[in-house]
């Protein structure tokens, strides 16, 4: 049998329910492709073997008892370890969350079972999501499986690393700033951030509210695509959840197109910072869209060079409120409880011990911008930047359907480059930040390799909110068009390992 | 906007409730002072008439309905604690002793 960790998710299901192979074989080598790779990619925090082998057994017992299964039954999947998974250790990539077993399932987990869909384990990640590349992890950095000495993207490192190493056809991501689409783009996968409340945040551990958004990662836009509906949808237990029916994504992504599609070339995103092989790629992904029959747009969004600055306030803001939770009392670490000390006291000892580097940054940060005197010059301003960026998709949607721009301004760096330098740091997210304030849609597909360090460069894709199967049909058109000028999939030229 | 001193530094991390050692309070305050600075800029539009956005969608009061459904148990809402006793998260003393 051809080796199933290397089909796509609707390849592997299509098998399954045809019974071709069953959801056990195909659970089995992945695990085995783990045992084989992780230990060199470091991908996982935790691996459910158990758990996947009965889920995937459940699936084929489904099949045998001639039930119909759903689109993505008995596929493999690795979960951002941010979302809460009942009896499953969950860390958030934090030594103050090590050890904890969630006594809930997030929804979006409730939903995957509900799906069929083989949970395989739990993937490393940039501690509570904040990072670019997967080195704020309290349990050591991920390998890029394009080059073992780069990051593979971050927050959600882990999930992009498992999916260009065929260690999982599926991955589930998070995006406050760019988590589920910078990673995609330096390791050339497929990632989507939902528009915001697309996605139930329950049970999801929460960095930064008004930004966060859990989506699907793949290897293909379909797939991607199966995923996004496997996992949306309105929630009750999410008071931020959009009621309204889920855009209908998959009927997208199988229909690619772009014909008489206005597309917008955002001018904003070029020059200083942004390598010279991945402008190489994104012109020539334009120019590939004008092939495919696309009307091309050059518009300005002024407000856009006020993101980063803005995302810098906002997102620390909302954290040191949020991470306030964690207060070793009632769940998690606690140190320095020798029956002396005050309950203030333990709780400052154990955020001390229980927190890295950029968490404490960020909190700190938020604490000031939000502290009397500063409120207004800080945080306020930020908030009016906010608008005047919603403001700027707005005046360019009203004039093209979709925007698109490189994911990242460069490929993926070396691990430790910008691990002690916050600010180059956060300027891989400076493309994909300007989405997660408005709240619309977008994705990031491979676009090719830079020339000069033949590694991935990411092609971003950004639509109005609620939107979001503009995505899939465009990306599935510039996918189909890639492969065909390719001759294969980009990933085929990913290292063995 | 005036950059931030190392006294602040300590004064926050006090607010944060991070007991922090002093190399990470030198270590933090140059690291904290470079992002204040870049992020000042958005005080570039402090004083344009626009209103603040805190949130993508506009929800107020968003409402369900009044019913009783199934919860953690008492067992497995305590599961995660550090210390527990009689049913209660067991916690260091909160008041002084007086």
């Amino acid at each position: 049998m051809a080796d199933l960790t290397k089909l796509t998710a609707s390849g592997l299901a299509g098998k399954i329910a045809s019974g071709e192979a069953t959801a056990v074989e195909v659970t089995e080598a992945h695990l085995a492709r783990i045992d084989a790779v992780d230990e060199k990619v470091h991908a996982f925090l935790h691996v459910d073997r158990e758990g996947a082998l009965a889920q995937a057994r459940a699936v084929d017992d489904k099949r045998a008892r001639g039930e119909k299964l759903g689109p993505l039954a008995g596929v493999p999947l690795a979960l951002k370890d941010i979302f809460t998974t009942k009896g499953v250790p969950t860390t958030v990539g934090s030594k103050i969350l090590e050890g904890w077993i969630p006594p809930y399932d997030a929804t979006l987990v409730t939903r995957l079972k509900a799906a069929d869909v083989v949970i395989l384990g739990k993937t490393n990640m940039d501690e509570f999501a904040m990072g670019s590349s997967t080195e704020n992890s309290a349990f050591g950095p991920t390998g890029n499986p394009w080059d073992l000495t780069r990051i593979p993207g971050g927050s959600g490192g882990g999930s992009s690393a498992s999916l260009a190493s065929f260690q999982a056809p599926l991955a589930i991501g998070t995006d406050t700033g760019g988590s589920i689409r910078q990673p995609a783009a330096v390791t050339g996968t497929v990632g989507v951030k939902p528009t915001y409340g697309g996605v139930s945040r329950y049970g999801m551990v929460a960095f930064s509210s008004s930004l966060d958004q859990g989506g699907p990662c793949a290897r293909t836009v379909l797939d991607a695509a199966l995923l996004h509906e496997a996992i949306a949808g309105h929630d009750p237990l999410d008071s931020t959840s959009i009621d309204a029916p889920v855009p209908p994504v998959v009927e997208a992504a199988r229909n690619g197109s772009v014909r008489g599609m206005r597309v917008g070339v955002v001018k904003e995103f070029a020059g200083e910072g942004y390598q010279a092989g991945v402008m190489q790629r994104f012109n020539e992904s334009v120019e590939l869209l004008r092939e495919l029959g696309a009307e091309v747009v050059e518009l300005s969004c002024p407000s856009f060079d006020k993101a980063l600055a803005a995302y810098y306030l906002i997102a620390p803001s909302e954290c040191s409120s949020n991470l306030a939770r964690f207060d070793g009392l009632r769940y998690g670490l606690r140190t320095g409880d020798d029956g002396s000390r005050s309950a203030e006291d333990v709780t400052a000892l154990t955020r001390a011990a229980g927190f890295g580097p950029e968490v404490k940054r960020r909190i700190m940060l938020g604490t000031y911008a939000l502290s009397s005197g500063y409120y207004d010059a800080y945080y306020g301003s930020a908030q009016k930047v906010r608008t005047l960026i919603s403001r700027d998709f707005q005046r360019a949607f009203e004039q093209v359907d979709v925007l698109v721009s490189p994911t990242t301004p460069t490929t993926a760096f070396p691990i430790g480059e910008r691990v002690d330098d916050p600010m180059a740091m956060y300027l891989a997210d400076l493309c994909t930040i300007p989405s997660n304030l408005a709240g619309n849609a977008a994705m990031s597909l491979p676009c090719g390799l830079a020339p000069e360090d033949g590694l991935p460069v990411g092609l971003q894709i950004v639509a109005p909110a609620m939107a979001d199967d503009r995505l899939y049909k465009v990306g599935a058109a510039v996918e189909a068009a890639f492969i065909d000028k390719w001759g294969h999939p980009l990933l085929e030229e990913a290292p063995s390992l | 906007m005036p950059g931030i001193t190392r006294e602040e530094v300590v004064h926050l991390a006090r607010l944060a409730r991070l007991e922090l050692k002093d190399e990470e309070l030198d270590h933090f305050a140059g690291q904290l002072d470079d992002i204040i600075g870049a992020v000042a800029r958005v005080s570039e539009v402090a004083d344009q008439d626009v209103p603040p956005t805190s949130h993508p969608l506009p929800l107020t009061n968003v409402m369900r309905p009044d019913e009783v459904r199934p919860s953690l148990t008492p067992q497995e809402a305590l599961s995660g604690a550090p210390a527990q006793e009689q049913q209660r998260f067991k916690v260091p003393q909160i008041l002084g002793e007086e």
